[in-house]
This record gives structure tokens, sequence and C-alpha cells, in this order.
């Protein structure tokens, strides 16, 4: 058990204030950042309705595999963030540091597969603007799926790079010892930020991969 | 306090000294500062536009710049007038000095949180500058695709860059007032003792958080757009632009709650003050604030009636377009009822904030004009609109927003301005305003069209109106400029309380030490309590310093 | 305001191996034809009860203030309002849409 000083900021009045203060600032910001996937799900669905047929057949393309098993990935990835937040606020310095990691290597293994899977898109011709091919009947509309596709997972993944960031920051923290059971807001916090982008992708996953599956 | 000091006393502005201690300030108070300084600037510039915009239009024919220059200069009006003066002025400048004081804080929830909303603004502003220096944008502020997203030779996603930067900037602000506004109000300050300014601005924070992510993601879809050659809003892939304009408008109409509302807060203040009595109805007012910022957000649509959106939805968004001008009229009249049996000083934040009634009345009731779906057709994109978004930010937003500083000048700085001169300048500013916007309402209905450079020749005597109207606005805005900068220096040495206003923001020194209050408060009275004496209303408790 | 909850190892581990398993239902379900659209709501429907386990247990929401909820959940009403307004308006054009 560490000794990590519980002196709170000089506005707030006691520390109890500013954990909540700050636990609230988190979730207030994540309403904002579902505003902002929020509206290109909401282009995308429009979308999907116009162009069923084609975005069912676009997404065929995208590989099923990868896609469930970086899922996966992400979803361990909350679970040891999970633990490391548990092992925070039970001072417990070691566990925290290992399961950020944990939650670090399954963040870049998710990042990994996922720049894989746009790689093999570029080999695919699958990538609007730059020597897109596709059925023609379908292909204009097939563009559209694939713009999304890229946007979509293009900010999530600039969102998971920013965790792995904020993570390596818990990490040099932990590793000092600046948590305990008095105080561990950061890791908490940064938590709640990991959990959300997990959320984004669980709806990112169904909503481009799993379409057209069942027209085979 | 005479002019013979032997000690000085310490306070927020002279506690320490420096660039890097104005820079590198976690001080609310001295962020508004920066901001206020910052949005000064923008206000000029964007002001040159204007100047521009109007001489240009004294003749019929394009003689002073050529048509590409003009798509140019209306929309780096546009863009600097919204996100670099509007949007963050009264929050960024009143807000950040305020909120705390009216809560009895020390300061925000995240004071390196807020000076970082500044420099990201200053970020913002930089990249739009750039692009405006590089030769500037010409898709129109509303950055309407596919002309933005693929056809427009100019510096779009350098400005976008800009906007979404200072967008940012704007949620961190909100994002602090929300989580100051829940957790750091004093003892015995509930949320129905709080001042509607306070009001205001939550509801304000409120359409930052919901609405700013969504221009935010819309320009960030056109830039990759111009970038990567995606097909989002392009048709010839079976794009959408009418996409594009919801997800524009979806922000972009809040947005326009977040320039009155903070307006609206500061007139509740300063009627209150000025007629020695509590706002008429101050649970309706305190109210109607969230419900604009919440209705406000079901309207966007009343942008799109001729755009190609369904009719449908254009009468479901015309009929949720009156239903929001209703919290706006209950404000207007709960003021005019306050000023029923007052005691009606005219001072100069007074003139300010009477001309904001009538002048926001008459914009708020033209904007009913155009939620009329068969009238908007006959006078969307015309002069009638520009002059109902004038009437309202210029007309309101800028004369709460001079009438917000003018009162509180002394508290923030510790002078007072000549107040001779702020009443002759707010009359200028009236006068100037009203002969500059009034005759667009006559081209508008009389069918000339907004962002065009050469008019038919029965329109130039209005046009010539309307210019001669913008050099007296000029004139009425460069006084306050001159004559507050003045008082720094010659001005008359302000108490704490020159107003005898009843806010917590009055019961501190002026200017106020760093923390605030010497004192933590106690409120034991709901705001604006001008029948009782200030002793009544506060107790001072332990030491406020940790 | 969340009071110090430490969950166990063990409620965690449930609401983990609950996510896993409904990835793996949704992408077998994926592949059997329900008719349609049933397919799509079937995908959104079990997305959302995963959402909903890591916002209760992993975030914590279930043990946390009103306000939190309120916080939490104002973003996903704000999203459709959002998706509901531009929806009413692309469902509802005559003709040829876009």
């Amino acid at each position: 058990m560490s000794e990590a000083s519980a002196v709170h900021a000089h506005q707030f009045d006691d520390i109890s204030q500013q954990h909540e203060a700050s636990w609230n600032g988190m979730w207030v910001f994540l309403a904002t950042e579902v505003m902002f996937f929020g509206g290109m799900f909401t282009g995308y669905t429009i979308y999907r309705y116009a162009y069923a047929q084609a975005f069912a057949s676009a997404s065929n393309h995208l590989d099923i595999v990868l896609g469930t098993i970086n899922t996966a990935v992400l979803i361990c990835s909350s679970f040891t963030m999970a633990l490391s937040v548990r092992s925070a606020q039970l001072g417990l310095r070691k566990p925290i540091m290992i399961f950020l990691l944990l939650t670090m290597i399954l963040g870049a293994v998710f990042l990994g597969i996922k720049f894989t899977e746009y790689y093999q898109k570029f080999d695919e011709h699958l990538v609007p603007g730059y020597d897109f091919s596709y059925e023609p009947s379908l292909a204009r509309p097939a563009a559209i799926f694939f713009s999304f596709y890229f946007a979509l997972t293009g900010v999530h993944a600039l969102h998971m790079i920013i965790g792995i960031g904020l993570l390596t920051w818990l990490m040099v923290k932990a590793w000092r010892d600046r948590f305990s059971r008095e105080y561990n807001t950061p890791v908490e916090l940064v938590g709640l930020y990991w959990h959300f982008v997990d959320i984004i992708w669980i709806f990112l996953f169904p909503l481009l991969y799993l379409l057209g599956r069942h027209l085979g | 306090m005479n002019g013979h000091v032997t000690e000085r006393r310490l306070h927020y502005l002279n506690v320490n000294y420096g660039v890097k201690s104005w820079l590198l300030t976690t001080d609310h108070k001295r962020i508004a500062w920066l901001y206020l300084i910052s949005i000064t600037f923008f206000f000029f510039i964007g002001g040159l536009f204007a100047t521009l915009i109007r001489l240009e239009l004294l003749t019929p024919q394009g003689d002073l710049v050529q048509s590409e220059t003009y798509n140019k200069l209306f929309t780096m009006h546009g863009v600097t007038m919204v996100f670099f003066f509007l949007i963050p002025s009264i929050p960024a400048v009143l807000g950040n000095f305020l909120v705390p004081m009216m809560i009895g804080a020390r300061d925000l929830a995240f004071p390196r949180l807020n000076l970082a909303s500044w420099y990201i603004f200053i970020v913002g502003g930089f990249f739009t500058i750039a692009a405006a220096a590089a030769g500037g944008v010409d898709t129109g502020w509303t950055f309407y695709t596919p002309y933005s997203s693929i056809y427009s030779n100019t510096h779009v996603a350098l400005t976008v860059i800009g906007i979404f930067t200072t967008g940012f900037s704007s949620i961190l602000t909100g994002l602090n007032f929300i989580v100051t506004i829940h957790t750091m109000r004093a003892p015995g300050l509930t949320w129905f003792r709080l001042p509607l300014f306070i009001w205001a601005m939550y509801a304000t924070s409120i359409i930052f958080i919901l609405g700013t992510p969504v221009i935010a993601i819309a320009l960030t879809l056109v830039a990759l757009e111009r970038l990567f050659h995606f097909g989002i809003f392009d048709p010839a892939y079976g794009g959408d632009p009418v996409l594009f304009q919801h997800l524009f408008w979806f922000y972009s109409h809040p947005a326009v709650y977040i320039m009155i509302l903070p307006g609206m807060g500061v007139e509740s203040e300063l009627i209150s003050c000025f007629t020695r009595k509590r706002v008429y109805g101050y649970r309706f007012v305190a109210f109607s604030s969230v419900a604009i910022a919440i209705i406000g957000f079901l309207v966007w649509g009343h942008h799109m009636f001729v755009a190609g959106q369904s009719v449908h939805a254009g009468m479901v968004f015309s009929l949720l377009s009156f239903l929001v001008a209703i919290p706006s009229a209950i404000k207007v009249f709960n003021w005019t009822a306050t000023l029923y049996k007052g005691s009606v000083l005219l001072s100069a934040p007074m003139l300010y904030a009477l001309g904001f009634i009538g002048l926001f009345t008459i914009g708020g009731l033209t904007g009913l004009f155009l939620a009329t779906l068969a009238v908007d057709v006959h006078v969307h994109d015309t002069y009638f609109v520009i002059a109902h978004f004038h009437y309202i930010m210029v007309g309101g937003a800028v004369m709460a927003y001079l009438g917000g500083i003018h009162f509180w000048w002394p508290k923030m700085t510790g002078r007072i301005y000549p107040e001779s001169w702020a009443r002759i300048a707010a009359l200028i500013i009236f006068i100037g305003f009203n002969l500059t916007f009034f005759p667009q309402f006559v081209l508008g209905y009389l069918g000339m069209p907004r962002r065009y450079h050469v008019y038919p020749p029965e329109f130039q005597v209005l046009n010539v109106m309307s210019t001669a109207g913008a050099s007296i606005l000029a004139v009425g805005y460069v006084l306050p400029l001159l004559y507050l900068i003045w008082s720094l220096r010659y001005g008359a040495i302000a108490a704490a309380n020159p107003w005898r206003a009843r806010g917590l923001e009055w019961q501190t020194a002026s200017p106020p030490p760093t923390d605030n209050f010497e004192l933590t408060p106690i409120v034991t009275e709901a705001a604006y309590a001008y029948e009782k004496e200030p002793e009544e209303v506060y107790v001072f408790g332990k030491p406020a310093h940790v | 305001m969340k009071a110090e909850h430490v969950l166990s190892v063990r409620l965690y581990a449930t609401v983990f191996g609950s996510l896993l398993a409904l990835t793996l239902l949704t992408t077998g379900v994926a592949f059997i034809d329900l008719g349609g659209n049933w397919n799509a709501l079937a995908a959104v429907a079990i997305a959302i009860g995963k959402a909903l386990l890591v916002v209760l247990y992993f975030m914590h929401a279930r043990y946390s203030s009103r306000l939190t909820w309120i916080f939490a959940a104002a973003g996903f009403l704000w999203l459709t309002i959002l998706i509901g307004g531009t929806i009413d308006d692309v469902l509802t054009r005559e003709g040829i849409g876009f």
C-alpha cells in the first residue's frame, strides 16, 4: 500500500469534492464524444437505408474473422482496465501496473490488426479516391460505405492511440507510486475513457462488419 | 480609499507581474482578460471585413472588389464574428470572470483546463488567420457541400481546422462551467437562489457540450472529402449534400442560442440592478433558459426549408421553431414587468439593457416570419434573413456584451469608466445599428439576395443608408475601446460595490483578491434581494483559503 | 457522485464473459437470415446490451449518482434527436431521394 498524498487542489474544499468534480467532468466529456461519433453514425444510418444492397455487399468485403477477434481483444482490454482501476482503488501498485500493461498490449494488438485490415483494403482496391475498384452497378454507394468505414474506424483508432498514450502516462505515475486508496482518480478517469472507446467499437463492429452476412 | 495609499492592497492584477504570470496563469479572472483581448482583436478583424462589404455595397455595380473576393469577404466576416467573437464573447470573458465569483467559489473546477481552453482558442484563431492571409475561403461561413468539399479552390481545410480547434476550446469551457456550477456552489446557494446569469451560463454550456461535437465531425468529414476524395457528400457518388446541412445546422442553430443566452443572462443582472428589484418571475426566467437550450436543438431544419429537405420535415421543424420562441418571449415579458414600478437608473449598462429588449424583440419576431414555411420560401437567402440575425446578434448579443463589460468593469479593473462618454457611445451604437440593419429588412422583403456583390439599381438608396449607418456604428464601437482603456489609467478608483448591487461578486473588493473572497460566503437569500441590505443576505464564515 | 465501490473480480469476470458470449452471438446470428430488417435490429439490440454492461459495471454507472446517469444518458438521447430528425427528412422525401 502506498502513501500517496491526498491533498486536494486549492479551488476545492476537500478531496471528496475534487473527486466528484473530476468524475462528472469525464462523463460530460464522454457525452461530447458520443455526439462526435454520432455525427458519423447519422450519416452512416441514412446511407445504409438508402443503399442497403450496396452497403451489405461492401460490408461482406470486410474480414469478419479479424473483426470478431478485434472485438474480443477490446473487450479483454476493458476487463484488464477495470481490474487496473480496482487495483488502484485498493492501492496495489504492482497490480495497477500489470493490468495497465496488459491493457496497453491488447490495445496495441487491436491497432495492429486494424492496420493489417487497412493494408488489405489498399491491396483489394477498396480505398475510395485511391484506385477504387468495385462491381460497377454498386461501385458508387460502395465507395460511400468504405468512406464511412475508414472515417469511423480511423477516428476510433485515433482515440485508441490517445488512450494508449494516457495509459502510458498512468503507468509512469503508478510506477512513481502516486496512487493510493485515497487518491486514484486519474486511473478511474482513463478507465472511463477506455471503456467508452470500447463501446464505440461495440457499435461499429456490427454496423460495419455484419450487415450483409446473412445474404451470403 | 482616497488617493493616498500607504499600503498597497494585493489583488488578482497586481499579485504578480510579467508576461509569464499572465500566459501561465490559472486564475479564471486573468484568463477572462486573455479572452477579452483576443476576442476584441477578432471583433475588429470581423468588422474590417464588414466595412469592405458595406463599401462594396454602396454602388449597384461590383466595382470595389471582384465577386470571388466578395465571396471571401462575407465568408471571413461570418467565420470570424461567429466562431471567434460571438460564441466565446460573454461565456469566455464575463462567464470566466463571474461564474466562480457569483457562486462563491475560489476558481472554476478545472483551472488548468481553463487556460488550455484559451490556448486552444488561440491556435484555432491562428489557423483561421493563416487561411485568411493565404487567400481566404469563399464558401460562406456555412460551408455547404459539395462546393466546400469538392469545387472550391480556396483554403477550406485550413479554415475548418481552425474552426474545429476553437470549437474544442468552447467544449472545454462548457464542461468547466457545468461541473463548477454543480459542484462548487457556496453553502446555502441552492439552485433557485442562483443569479439568472448562472442559469444562462449553465444552459449555454449544455449547448456547448451536446452541439459543438457535431459541427466538429461535419467539418472533419468535409476536410476528409477534400483531402482523400471520399464520397460522403458528393452527388456523383450518390452522396447527399443535404446530409452535411443536417450535421452543420444541428450545431449551428443551437449555436445562435449560445450567442444569445449569455446576453439574456447579463440582461437579467442589469435590469434587476438598475430597477432595484428582483427579476419578475425568476423561476420562469430560469427554466426558460434551459427550455431554450433544449428546444433549440429541435429546430435546425428551419435553415433548410428550400434546400431539398422533405416538406414533412419542413413542417415539423417549422412548428417546433414557433415553440422555441415562447421561452424567449417569456423572458422579454418578465424583464418588462421588472421595469414596472422599478426605480430606474439610466446608466450606460442600463441603456444597453433597454436597447437589448427592443432590438432582440424585433429580431425574435422576424424569426417567426422566417419560421413560417410559406414566408421563408420568399425571403430565404435575402437580406431579410441578414437583418433578422443581425438584430439578434448585434442588437441583442453585442449590446448585452457591452452592457456587461461596462457593468462589471469596476469589478474587473477597480476603475470607473467615464459615464457620459459611455452613454453617448451607447446611443451612437443604437442609432447606427438601426440605420444599418433596418433598411436590410426592407431590402430583403423587396427581394435583394444575400451574398451578391451586385444588385439592381433600385436597391441603392437603402444600401447607402445601411452603409451610412455602419459608419456611425463603427464610431460607436471605437469609443468604448478608447475610453475603457483610458479609464485603466485615469478612471476614478472604484469601491467594492459602486452600483450597490446584490450579487455575490459585489461583496468582495474591486478588483478582487486572487481567491475571490477573504472569507467563505454563506448565502441566506435568493438573488436580487434589493429590498434588503447585503449584510442581511450574506454571512461570511471561515477563511476562504485552505 | 461515485462512492468507493470496489467491485469484485468475480463480477468483472462475469461481465467479461457475458460480453464475449454476446460477441460470438452477434457474429453467429449475422449469418442467419431473420428476414426484413430483423438482422439489423438484432445486431443493434445486442450491441446496446453489451454497451449497457460496459456502462453499468465497468464504468460503475450502476453505483453512481443520478447526476452521472443524466450525463451518461444525455449524449445518447441527443444522438437520437440528431438521427431522428435527419431520418425523418430522408424517409419522407418523395420521389428519388438522392
